[in-house]
């Protein structure tokens, strides 16, 4: 198989938050504030990217308005050609610096919703009065005119509240709702007693997206991430291993996923010592997983391999701690009973939240 | 079928790009990316928030030297598809 060129680029421009979402992806070992890449940097890896076919730029993190040049970030990549999206929780924006992205020509807005009420979204992002600071950012994106896709994570504490984010995605005048059932990767795998949702909420979630989609077709598209340690099949991970998209840390380290770094036996290339263009083709980490070759079985000879690419390597090395088999969410896996059986265990458990803590201002010296 | 009177528009952060990597036109949306045809870029070039659908699709038949409904119906199914997926307004005139 030849290797296209990527169309997606997430940038996670810093790991620093002002939130601390007990389900971030984030890695628990974060990159340190004095490591982020610079403006001037990522300007350059903005074109790389562009050059190298990159249509479609995420700025993502931890919280990117936690980054002080972001303006100018966007500026830089709409230069560049890119399509640019913000992904963030809204903390961190004000009505003057939303004007001065509106300028700079940021073509989407991808805001996270926490929870419904404040009493939840604020316990859950594990910040007091986020939840209004929200609406009101909410407020004034709405006035700019700036298409907006609302963001809901969904886990056993809030999964009830799913008809009502619904309906906030339309009084907020978004265009599309992403309701995502929790995924446990990074700092999230701590939290799977806390957060997995019962496999009665996950099938409540599936008829509740189901019904909607027809409901409000042609007002607002529903993508729908669900509860995979419940379903029979894994997702299709970044749409394929190095097949459409790529990541690069806040400290420049480019990534095949946002979670690869929890495989053990990937190096990874850095934009500072490298061209974009040669880690995507022939960096190590991306030639570890891409294409069918390193399949073992079942998937080598199974007739959706091109379609789900044998699911998640992170999952697969969270759960079974071999990032080389096929994804255990898979039926045809042969740990998928112990799987299905483990979360169920979780969705019992009555365990605490357990937040996620800051990265360290500087880095911390090797061991 | 879209309303002949019906104005297509890109809504905001949707637009046409020339991806010259892949020698392509593609419409950009929202976290997404449809690549286009010869045919879908020649409806979508002509879509300018200002003409009706009837307008787009008596321009598309004379350009094109081809049957007017026959461009309409296959303009509409497209249009109608994007429409869907929120990438396209379809207004019409408030009297
Ligand atoms: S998931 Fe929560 S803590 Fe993590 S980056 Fe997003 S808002 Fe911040
Ligand atoms: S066996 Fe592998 S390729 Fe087949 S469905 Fe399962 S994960 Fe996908």
């Amino acid at each position: 198989m030849t290797t296209p060129p990527p169309i997606a680029m997430l940038a996670e421009l810093t790991h620093r938050c002002p939130l601390s979402c007990p389900y971030c992806s984030n890695p628990a070992q974060m990159a340190s504030v004095d490591a982020e890449l610079q403006t001037d940097e990522w300007a350059r890896v903005f074109n790389e990217a562009a050059e190298l076919g990159v249509l479609q730029l995420h700025l993502s993190g931890g919280e990117p308005a936690s980054r002080r040049d972001l303006v100018e970030l966007v500026r830089a990549a709409r230069d560049a050609g890119l399509y640019t999206n913000l992904i963030t929780s809204g903390i961190g924006l004000t009505e003057k610096r939303l004007h001065a992205l509106d300028a700079a020509g940021l073509d989407h807005i991808q805001l996270s919703l926490q929870g419904t009420t404040p009493e939840m979204a604020d316990e859950i992002g594990g910040y007091k009065g986020g939840f209004d600071r929200k609406m009101m950012v909410a407020g004034w994106i709405k006035e700019i005119g700036f298409p907006l896709t609302l963001n809901a994570v969904l886990h056993r504490k809030n999964l009830h509240q799913l008809p009502r984010a619904l309906e906030i995605a339309q009084e907020m005048g978004a265009r599309r709702i992403e309701v995502a059932t929790v995924q446990f990767h990074g700092w999230a795998l701590q939290n799977r007693d806390a957060l997995m949702p019962t496999r009665e909420q996950a099938i409540e979630a599936t008829r509740i997206v189901t019904e909607a989609r027809t409901a409000l077709k042609g007002t607002l598209v529903i993508d729908y991430v669900p509860a995979d340690y419940h379903s029979d099949y894994p997702k299709r991970c970044m749409g394929g291993w190095g097949q459409v998209g790529l990541n690069v840390a806040p400290d420049g380290e480019v990534l095949p996923c946002h979670a690869a770094q929890s495989i053990p036996h990937l190096t990874f290339d850095n934009v500072r010592d490298k061209a974009l263009k040669d880690i995507w083709y022939a960096g190590a980490a991306f030639d570890a997983y891409r294409g069918t070759d390193w399949m073992p079985e079942p998937c080598a000879s199974c007739d959706r391999k091109l379609k789900d690419f044998g699911g998640c390597r992170c999952q697969a090395m969270a759960l079974l701690g071999d990032p080389n088999a096929t994804d255990p969410v898979c039926v045809k896996s042969p740990h998928h009973i112990d799987l299905q059986a483990r979360a169920d265990a979780h969705a019992r458990s009555d365990a605490p939240l357990v937040y996620r803590p800051q990265p360290p201002k500087v880095a911390e010296p090797a061991q | 079928m879209i309303d002949a009177t019906a104005i297509p528009t890109l809504p905001r952060g949707v637009r046409l790009h020339f991806d010259k990597v892949r020698d392509t036109w593609v419409l950009l949306a929202p976290e997404r990316t449809v690549t286009l045809d010869m045919i879908g870029h020649a409806i979508l070039s002509e879509v300018d928030g200002v003409r009706s659908f009837d307008d787009i699709t008596a321009g598309l038949a004379e350009k094109y030297q081809a049957p007017r409904d026959q461009i309409a119906k296959d303009s509409a199914a497209f249009l109608r598809t994007l429409a869907d997926r929120r990438f396209l307004d379809l207004m019409t005139e408030v009297a």
